[in-house]
């Protein structure tokens, strides 16, 4: 399968690339990894009449904190965040996540931005944004603009980006001490997407009662949903008790919206929510436990 | 330029030491390439969306699905091929393993698995079972031999331990690729 031709440019920074975008608005569309972009492409799902390829791009691959934020450049690629030794270590849900996106070989050249920007419901990273409160770091032709996770995911392969704007950086609070997160992703087999997963990230006080819970489903909704019901009953509650997080789970049960498909019915997959929602809290609080920062 | 007229690029890719020019449409895929501009037709395109890994080649040191790389992406890069394994007419000890250990049946998959193969031992040079596991999950191979070729791999990691070789196969800038 050989996709439709376009035009192709390769530009060497982001301003050029801003000035391509708007040049060519709706016709044009981004280059990062390519691994969700060329299939539909192959398939003739989109056919684009521009590729602006952003891999010449210098300075869009990183991974460091500073100034509060676990900073991500958009052209990171997934192994680099899955063999970072500061994500396996600090930032436990992200690295689960990553860990499970597609298989080894697609994570060599898939990137963080895109999975982010392609905002597809089965991919797994806008759950995670969502359940840490990241942001979103946007620039444009009038400069910088930074965009909450809630805000960014506007629908099924929809962000809140604006024309001519361009996904720079992904920003997660850094790890406080007592903090972590968990994902839970249930697949049919090795490398596919998600029939469903949640996304759950806590910060306990010194009385282990939860001060931040954040928790997001994939592949339950046209989009990723934030259970903001769910992180409200948690907050200032002791995490040892398993009637909150059962309510909580619930609430996941209750937000979900999914559709009968090949991966499963709608029942199975609301039920899943739950589970999943459940465990992941378990887990997030027993890391957050140990976690000393 | 025209109103639809797609130009052509110039593109300049190594594969397996050898370098290759060519102008290409942009949306060649990498695969292509390879087997139509290269010549070299042991990388199989097989489903063709980015899930079974028969197209796996390496890529500046790392395993890509090539069937989801535009060859225009791979320009400058540093491609090795099934056809990079043998050296001097001696097998690659990942080869080796798949003869020794049965590791293939219509043998479809082998090009892109011993690419992984070869990407796996570069990282690990000695895997567990799990971990063999994981790395080759992008791999499939529908007469599902798995476990002769988790033995494959196996045999090739105690036999790269055992030479201290470098499981990338390395080129010297004059010497000719095959195919």
């Amino acid at each position: 399968m050989i996709p439709a031709p376009f035009e192709y440019y390769s530009p060497s920074s982001l301003e050029e690339a801003i000035e391509l975008l708007e040049r060519f608005g709706e016709d044009a569309k981004l280059l990062a990894g390519g691994q969700s972009l060329i299939p539909m492409m192959k398939l003739r799902i989109i056919e684009p009449k521009v590729i602006i390829d952003l891999n010449r791009v210098p300075g869009l691959s990183y991974i460091r904190e500073e100034g509060g934020f676990l900073r991500i450049g958009a052209l990171t690629r997934y192994y680099m965040v899955e063999e970072s030794e500061l994500v396996r270590r600090r930032y436990p849900l992200l690295h689960e996540a990553v860990s499970q996106i597609a298989d080894p070989v697609v994570r060599n050249m898939g990137t963080v931005g895109g999975n982010v920007c392609h905002s597809d419901p089965a991919n797994d990273l806008p759950a995670v944004m969502l359940a840490y409160g990241a942001e979103m770091v946007a620039v444009g032709p009038n400069g910088e603009r930074v965009i909450g996770a809630s805000e960014f995911f506007r629908g099924p392969y929809q962000t809140d980006l604006r024309p001519g704007e361009i996904l720079k950086e992904i920003r997660i609070p850094q790890a406080k001490p007592r903090s972590g997160g968990a994902y839970l992703k249930l697949e049919r087999r090795a490398g596919d997407f998600a029939i469903a997963a949640s996304a759950v990230q806590v910060v306990l006080d010194s009385s282990d009662r939860f001060e931040y819970v954040g928790i997001a489903l994939t592949s339950l909704g046209p989009t990723a949903i934030r259970v903001d019901a769910a992180e409200k009953v948690l907050l200032g509650r002791s995490s040892s008790n398993l009637s909150s997080i059962n309510e909580a789970a619930e609430l996941a049960y209750k937000a979900a919206e999914p559709v009968s498909d090949l991966r499963g019915p709608e029942w199975y997959k609301r039920e899943m929510a739950k589970v999943l929602t459940k465990r992941a809290l378990l887990k997030a609080v027993e890391r957050a436990r140990s976690f000393t920062g | 330029m025209g109103e639809g007229r797609k130009p052509l690029r110039r593109v300049s890719i190594t594969i397996n030491g050898k370098r290759y020019e060519a102008e290409v449409e942009p949306r060649m895929l990498l695969v292509h390439f390879i087997r139509e501009v290269a010549g070299l037709t042991g990388t199989h395109v097989g489903c063709d969306t980015t899930n079974c890994g028969a197209c796996t080649v390496l890529m500046n040191g790392r395993a890509v699905k090539s069937c989801t790389v535009f060859a225009v992406m791979a320009d400058g890069a540093e491609i090795v091929t099934v056809e990079g394994l043998e050296s001097d007419g001696k097998l690659h000890p990942v080869q080796e393993g798949f003869v020794e250990e049965h590791g293939l049946q219509c043998g479809f998959c082998t090009p892109g698995m011993l690419m992984t193969s070869v990407w796996l031992l570069s990282r690990n040079p000695d895997p567990s079972e799990e971990e063999i596991r994981r790395y080759i999950s992008g791999n499939l191979c529908r007469c599902t031999g798995y476990l002769n070729i988790v033995k494959a791999i196996r045999y090739a990691a105690r036999k790269i331990r055992e030479e201290g070789v470098s499981p990338i196969p390395r080129f010297t800038p004059e010497k000719p690729g095959r195919g």
